[in-house]
């Protein structure tokens, strides 16, 4: 796709995208140079020199159960996440799509939680669900669950879930609605007309046609799951108890920070990359479907 | 006030592909030229070409006595009304006309006289301050050409300006472009694929085909003697009858004059319905397939008895052996009904039998 | 349709109304506990109706901060916060714009490599890169300074890319319009472009400004002093502390504090937030 219509200069074109080149090779492709090479380097104990050691870096981390529990239990969270978040999105999207009285004061009472930062999602969740002070917490324990999340790792991971379910509720709900609002409504009347009933037509004309969107949220929901739960993390559980809370990103993150294991954090970085690059060209994908949809 | 002219004026795109292929117009000062065309003949390139929007790759484009090749837009000294307006959809209609002058460094009350007076005469005085979004249609396209007039620019160049117009406005701001032309005497080339535009606002019309002019001349000197039967076929709708002269029948009425000729053509109107075979001229049985009424006149579309080869591979062709016959008034014989049709020896056109000439007897 | 009348209609008005509870009642429970007295937190007696100890409570989260290990007032963690919401949102925009007028109004020798380039840095979050990335930010000494906290989340190709899709729409006529009006290309970019760019440009605006407020692990590992502390790291570190210790309604205060802008201009610039939303997923 190229413009017919152009200006011809020699210089200005250079000097319009210098500053952003600059921006993106000093701060992008500079330091994701530096992670790649690092993951195959081994810095001793002072960090005063290193050695290039091929893929021992990769190698180790594949060997180390930790790194697999931490992949497993990042895509394990992603998972729950997306389909706990897609679903319940999608049923208020179903009902604020109906002509209704007020449907504008819905869309903006369900959407502002995108603003929400995910520390502050964390504090939040955390308050709510504290063993010892949280009000819902009181609720649980009243009907007989002993809550503690603070030292029961599959409490934790599920209170991670929750809150971070919670906060992308607004971003699937806005995608569905205007996915919702794309379907011409001449269809629903025609599935009406030839007998299908609500629920009916919900599954055979609705869903279906609302699949891309499915598919790009899931893949979007994947994405921020993989990142953006690092705040939600850090403030409610920092990992723990134990480890059972560690996704991938914040393994990184504690393994670089704590650890000074730099050749073992950025080979995890280099993994990463190649996961979210997989993630993209899928979503890529599906873009170019959708124009052809 | 300047006269255009190209002289072997082409175009070639770097993939190789030829879209003008030596033009030579010359258009006279203040005179109205229309170029005129199926989409893909090269018409709105070769416009583009004159304003400086398109590089020309051969030949020489002179305005006013100056070859322009290497000049800019701006400093050609035309003014272009495009087929979308191009309006800046940010500025006020006042703004919008009013730009091209203040980038030249137009004083501003002077600015505001030219503006003033273009509106006056488009009647926009009273949406001066408007955007063009709150404008409708027909006055978007009259902001567009104010914003032409007010430059005073030697020449006009308009492509395509009416045809996002509906059909009623479409003709009633044709007359008004032809009245204001008048008026500002200012030489204009103008761009169209509605043959009838083209016929009722050209002093010179300039018939395009694949990147080459098939006919220059004036409007209905070029209906009368179409030279190919691209031409005849493109001018005058519905489009001439074109039939090849091979077949016995008409081969044998036509005698000798026919000579190198292998394609005769007749206009609708052309027709009359007779028993007799005109003098000289050509006699067809028709059975009456189609009839429209449209109240001054009504069309017959007949077919041949017998079914012939495709003469003319051009818009408005018709399919093979079928004649359309235009007649006065609203009397009309029965669908089904077998007639004769005839027309006199000067309203035969003969041409070459691949179309690319014409023959006069 | 005819279904949708009556009872359906019901259901679905009771259903959002769940919803919205849901989504609302994490935060009216942080706006309940930001009135009330420590203590009762403490013990687990919170109420779930408004206490008395607003303006306290408030005076001293924005004033004073917490009385334990961080004591920033929160209205200076609010301020590096906004600077570096507003130096993300408009150094992105700025040097996007551009890039994008160069890329697509312009032929140049290795206009598509050059493009590429910036392309690909969309595929990857600054997570991915933290610690070279700190490296060099730290090599170019821009720790716990605004250009370190906001230049490396400006380099990502999200803007350019919004830019070139609104540019490739923009009519082709404008721009010769504005040729034969005689304005060169710093021209039409200033007087007509720019302009037309101003609905977007907004959108976008409000995107990277809630995304650059909301930023959470870089600037938690490039600022050291507590006095550049962005308010997302702030709460962070105001729980830090043995749980017995926590100022539950200065927190609480502070993550309403937190919330304020991005979800007023969510609310308030409704429109041009769903349209910079669903434009930069493109």
């Amino acid at each position: 796709m190229q413009k017919q219509a152009i200006f011809q200069s020699k210089l200005l074109p250079y000097a319009l995208v210098a500053p952003q080149l600059a921006i993106v090779l000093i701060f992008f492709y500079w330091p994701a140079l530096q992670a790649v090479i690092q993951s195959f380097l081994l810095q001793d104990a002072f960090g005063l020199s290193s050695n290039f050691v091929w893929l021992d870096n990769y190698v180790e981390l594949f060997r180390d159960p930790a790194y697999f529990e931490a992949i497993v239990r990042t895509f394990f969270f992603s998972f729950a996440i997306a389909v706990s978040s897609l679903s319940f999105a999608l049923l208020l999207a179903v009902m604020a799509d109906k002509p209704l009285r007020g449907s504008m004061l819905y869309r903006t009472l369900l959407i502002w939680p995108y603003a929400v930062a995910p520390p502050v999602v964390g504090v939040l969740w955390i308050f709510m669900l504290h063993p010892s002070l949280g009000v819902l917490a009181r609720y649980l324990r009243a009907v007989g669950i002993d809550w503690n999340p603070l030292l029961d790792g599959n409490q934790a991971a599920a209170l991670i879930i929750l809150a971070a379910a919670w906060k992308q509720i607004s971003y699937n709900f806005l995608f569905f609605l205007a996915g919702l609002q794309a379907i011409p409504k001449s269809v629903f009347e025609a599935a009406a007309i030839d007998g299908a009933r609500p629920m009916r037509r919900f599954w055979t004309v609705t869903f279906p046609l609302l699949s891309p969107t499915i598919f790009f949220l899931l893949v979007v929901n994947i994405v921020y799951a993989f990142f953006d739960t690092f705040g939600i993390i850090d403030t409610m559980t920092r990992g723990g108890p134990g480890t059972s809370t560690v996704t991938l990103v914040y393994k990184v993150y504690s393994d670089g920070l704590l650890g000074g294991n730099l050749g073992s954090s950025a080979a995890q970085s280099v993994i990463l990359m190649v996961m979210v690059i997989v993630l993209t060209g899928i979503q890529f994908r599906f873009v170019e479907r959708k124009v052809t949809y | 006030m300047a006269n255009v002219t190209l002289r072997n004026v082409r175009k070639t795109y770097t993939g190789g592909f030829e879209a003008i292929k030596g033009v030579n117009v010359d258009v006279g000062d203040g005179q109205f030229c229309v170029l005129v065309g199926p989409s893909g003949c090269g018409k709105s390139t070769l416009l583009r070409m004159v304003a400086g929007l398109e590089t020309v790759t051969g030949g020489e484009i002179d305005i006013g006595g100056r070859v322009v090749n290497q000049v800019e837009p701006a400093d050609r000294d035309i003014a272009m009304v495009f087929q979308n307006y191009a309006l800046y959809p940010h500025m006020s209609v006042f703004n919008n006309m009013a730009y091209g002058l203040r980038n030249r460094g137009m004083k501003e009350a002077e600015v505001k006289t030219r503006v003033e007076e273009a509106a006056r005469v488009l009647e926009l005085a009273p949406m001066l301050e408007r955007k063009p979004r709150q404008l409708s249609g027909g006055q978007r396209q009259r902001v567009a050409m104010g914003r032409a007039i007010v430059r005073q620019p030697k020449v006009f160049l308009f492509d395509e300006p009416l045809s996002n117009l509906d059909a009623k406005l479409r003709i009633a701001m044709r007359v008004e472009i032809r009245k204001l032309q008048r008026r500002l005497n200012t030489t204009s080339i103008y761009v169209t694929h509605d043959q009838l535009e083209a016929m009722t606002l050209a002093d010179i019309l300039v018939v395009m085909n694949g990147g080459q002019v098939e006919q220059i001349g004036n409007p209905l000197a070029i209906y009368e003697k179409p030279a190919t039967t691209f031409v005849a076929s493109f001018i005058g709708a519905p489009p001439m009858n074109l039939m090849s002269t091979r077949t016995e029948e008409i081969k044998s009425q036509l005698g000798g004059s026919a000579g190198d000729a292998g394609i005769l053509g007749i206009r609708p109107e052309d027709f009359v319905i007779t028993d007799q075979t005109p003098a000289g001229g050509v006699a067809l049985p028709l059975t009456v397939e189609a009839i429209e009424r449209v109240g001054a006149e009504t069309f017959i579309y007949g077919s041949r008895a017998q079914d012939e080869q495709r003469v003319a591979a051009t818009p408005g062709e018709l399919p093979p052996g079928e004649v359309i016959v235009r007649i006065p008034g609203t009397e009309a014989p029965a669908i089904g009904q077998k007639i004769r049709v005839g027309a006199i020896r000067s309203k035969l056109h003969l041409f070459s039998g691949d179309g690319r000439s014409r023959i006069e007897a | 349709m005819v279904e949708d009348e009556g009872f359906q209609r019901y259901v679905a008005h009771f259903i959002l109304w769940v919803g919205i509870a849901i989504v609302a009642f994490p935060v009216y429970i942080a706006i309940v506990a930001s009135t009330q007295d420590n203590a009762l937190i403490a013990n687990g007696q919170m109420s779930l109706l408004p206490g008395g100890h607003f303006f306290e409570v408030y005076y001293q989260t924005i004033f004073v901060g917490t009385s334990g290990s961080t004591r920033e007032p929160v209205y200076n963690m609010m301020l590096n916060s906004l600077v570096m919401a507003l130096l993300i949102a408009v150094g992105k925009i700025a040097i996007s714009i551009i890039s994008a007028y160069g890329i697509v109004y312009f032929r140049f020798p290795f206009r598509m490599p050059i493009f590429w380039i910036i392309f690909i840095t969309l595929m990857l979050p600054v997570e991915v890169r933290i610690y070279p990335t700190y490296k060099i930010v730290a090599d170019l000494h821009m720790l716990d300074s605004y250009a370190g906290l906001s230049l490396p989340l400006i380099a990502s190709a999200t803007a350019t890319l919004l830019f070139r899709q609104f540019f490739m729409t923009v009519p082709d006529e404008l721009l010769e319009a504005s040729r034969i009006d005689g304005a060169g290309p710093l021209r039409f970019f200033w007087d007509t472009l720019l302009p037309l760019s101003r609905t977007n440009m907004a959108a976008l605006f409000v995107i990277l400004f809630i995304l650059g407020w909301n930023q959470y692990l870089w600037p938690l590992l490039i600022t050291t002093r507590d006095d550049m502390q962005t308010i997302q790291v702030g709460i962070r570190k105001m729980i830090t502390t043995t749980d017995a210790l926590t100022e539950w309604p200065v927190v609480m205060a502070t993550a309403v504090l937190a919330m304020l802008p991005p979800v007023f201009v969510v609310v308030a610039m409704q429109k041009l937030f769903v349209r910079g939303l669903v434009e930069t997923e493109k």
